[in-house]
């Protein structure tokens, strides 16, 4: 699979590069700003890049920018972002087009080199990949909710997993429960929630995301 | 009381009627009101010369204090009712006064109140003003009422001439000698004439009474020049202060946090370096705990981060920071955003802090269900409204947290006005004045 990568600092990027290889991932080229990225991008037409959120020249959200304009250029293409903190708002914004195939994650999250390369493989199928974290902050925020309130303990655990844009076969293995039993914790909040129920594990998953953020 | 509460009283605009006409006629009856604040005038006039003038029996001389205090708070009044009524915003002039200790003898009291009373000079521009006040507001403040007065006795005539005429004879009203029904018929178009004239010098008039209020009850310059040397001391001290305790706070962050995990973690790395060879799997579980402790400093490091700096105001500056608020707190808050272009970092931050502050004040108090966020940028100030519609109640000159607002926002110059009548809503505005720059061109 080929990908491209957008890190300014050296170290995390010949890491980034090491590990994505070791995984079986082809690196196509690593940039260090969002212009490059850009050209990049077209240069390569890869399969999904990787981009860090705080890029030259500006070391603001050069990086986020550089990914939701490559997007535009290139509609539905995979970016997974990292940063050394996460911001719902910016979760927002890379889920607006609604159409999935975005990452979020925190840097630390590359600790786990397999982990990471599972979430970068499922964001260039089309799916999600939040950070823990958003999604810890998206709950928290809903927490007075009642719809929330309703929900058992396992729901809870589920919904957390399905929003980081786990897939059923997933969640049942990181609970050790089995699928049938994911997929009736996962219909019995989409029916509290009031949410159409769906098969597609990625259109379940951006409903649940836009269920909390909005 | 300090410059920051002082001006807030009159920040937040009075509730004004509407209509056109309606400003109008309420503003003949404030004019008639305002005949209230000069009988007390007169009143406090008389009382202080009675005072001075019985002073060969010594005790009347005790009841000066008091008195020049009640002129001091006619005079806020005054002040008051300038902002609200005829819109000239009139600052206090006084210099701190500090009340005489209460422990000490009556005339040590005495001795202490008149010592500040007596040498502060906006003291004698509230006594001179007083005495020309009431003058004025018989003049001023009356004249539209007593020309309406006028007008509704010409617009009544043709309903009120016979018994006048039969009593009296022949009635000039103006210039029109009233003696039949044609003659008190001409009076109704003059009667409106009259009206019309009173209902346009009413905003008038109370402009002019605001001006003059102004000329004489507004700091004179050495006075607003004192009181603001003696605010920048006061808030650079309190910046100072509170620069420093930032920085120790901080500095013990990173010291019992990031730090101590770091040394842990070259720790539990040297201790798996030793057990490689031997214990393989010791060494792994190891390795597994400094990676842990690795991102667990992390975690520190970006909670410090946000605490000092946040970043998506870094990156987008305030109203993006503060849309991200909203979508990371548990209240409904609205955010109305018209800011063209950034205000400089240290604003931006210290309204970014205080808007936290009042978000928390918010959740912890109010019990609101909507809660809206204004941020506007007018006349060179940066304005920032935070509503909710929760109980109010909240008094501004309690809360800690209120008051590290009002310090944390004076060091430029900006302030904290409150309104929160029991029963909601609540708003509190900040107002900073500042440079807006222009937005940041993306590259993209």
């Amino acid at each position: 699979m080929r990908i491209v990568i957008a890190e300014d600092l050296f170290l995390l990027r010949d890491g980034l590069i090491r590990m994505l290889g070791a995984h079986g991932f082809e690196v196509a080229a690593a940039v260090d700003t969002g212009a490059g990225l850009l050209e990049a991008v077209d240069e390569h037409q890869p399969a999904a890049a990787v981009v860090d959120v705080r890029l030259p020249p500006t070391f603001t959200d050069e990086g986020l920018r550089a990914a939701l304009e490559a997007r535009r250029r290139v509609p539905g293409l995979p970016v997974l972002v990292l940063s050394q903190y996460v911001e719902p708002i910016y979760a927002r914004e890379l889920l607006a087009d609604g159409t999935g195939g975005v990452g979020y994650l925190l840097k630390d999250r590359v600790f786990d080199s397999a982990q990471f390369a599972e979430a970068l493989r499922r964001v260039a199928d089309g799916g999600t990949a939040m950070d823990p974290e958003v999604i810890s902050r998206l709950l928290a925020r809903n927490a007075g909710d009642n719809d929330l309130r309703g929900l058992s303990p396992r729901e809870r655990e589920v919904l957390g997993l399905m929003a980081e844009g786990r897939s059923n076969a997933a969640i049942a293995q990181r609970m050790v429960i089995t699928e049938r039993a994911v997929a009736k914790h996962t219909s019995s909040i989409f029916s509290k929630f009031g949410l159409q129920p769906s098969d597609d594990d990625n259109r379940r998953v951006l409903a649940v995301l836009a269920y909390l953020g909005r | 009381m300090t410059g920051t509460a002082r001006d807030s009283a009159n920040l937040v605009a009075p509730r004004e009627p509407r209509s056109w006409i309606g400003v109008r006629l309420v503003g003949s009856v404030r004019g008639l009101a305002l005949i209230g604040v000069a009988l007390a005038e007169a009143g406090l006039i008389l009382a202080l010369v009675s005072e001075v003038s019985l002073s060969v029996f010594v005790y009347p001389v005790l009841l000066i204090p008091p008195t020049l205090l009640a002129v001091r708070r006619l005079a806020n009044v005054t002040r008051r009712l300038a902002g609200q009524w005829c819109g000239v915003r009139i600052p206090q002039p006084y210099r701190q006064y500090r009340e005489p200790d209460p422990e000490a003898g009556a005339w040590c009291r005495f001795r202490q109140a008149c010592g500040q009373l007596i040498t502060e000079p906006a003291t004698w521009r509230d006594l001179l003003w007083m005495t020309a006040d009431p003058l004025l507001i018989w003049v001023l403040a009356l004249l539209p009422f007593a020309v309406i007065g006028w007008g509704l006795e010409g617009v009544l005539m043709p309903a009120i001439w016979s018994p006048i005429v039969h009593a009296g004879g022949t009635y000039w009203y103006a210039f029109i000698p009233v003696n039949n029904e044609g003659t008190a018929l001409l009076c109704l178009p003059l009667g409106l004439v009259f009206i019309a004239l009173g209902v346009w010098i009413t905003p008038l008039c109370l402009r002019w009474y605001g001006q003059a209020a102004y000329s004489m009850l507004s700091p004179s310059k050495e006075a607003a020049l004192e009181q603001k040397v003696a605010q920048l001391s006061e808030s650079r001290a309190e910046v100072v202060d509170t620069g420093a305790a930032e920085i120790r706070r901080i500095e013990r962050d990173l010291h019992d946090g990031a730090q101590a995990r770091l040394v842990a973690m070259g720790m539990t790395l040297s201790a798996a370096e030793q057990l490689l060879d031997q214990n393989p799997a010791a060494a792994r579980a190891l390795l597994l705990e400094a990676r842990d402790a690795s991102a667990k400093a992390l975690t520190e490091l970006r909670d410090l981060v946000r605490g000092i700096h946040p970043p998506v105001l870094a990156d987008r500056g305030i109203g993006e920071a503060v849309r991200a608020l909203a979508i990371d707190s548990p209240l409904r808050i609205r955010v109305t955003n018209e800011l063209t272009g950034r205000p400089p970092a240290p604003v931006e931050s210290a309204t970014y802090f205080a808007v936290c502050e009042l978000l928390a004040n918010v959740s912890k108090h109010a019990d609101a269900r909507q809660v809206w966020i204004d941020l506007r940028y007018e006349r060179g100030l940066l304005r920032v409204d935070v509503g909710d519609d929760g109980q109010g109640g909240a008094d501004p000159s309690g809360g800690s947290g209120l008051r590290g607002i009002e310090r944390r926002l004076s060091a430029f110059d900006g302030i904290l006005a409150i309104s929160s009548p029991p029963g909601g809503p609540t708003v509190a505005t900040l107002e900073l004045p500042c440079e807006l720059s222009s937005p940041k061109t993306s590259s993209f």
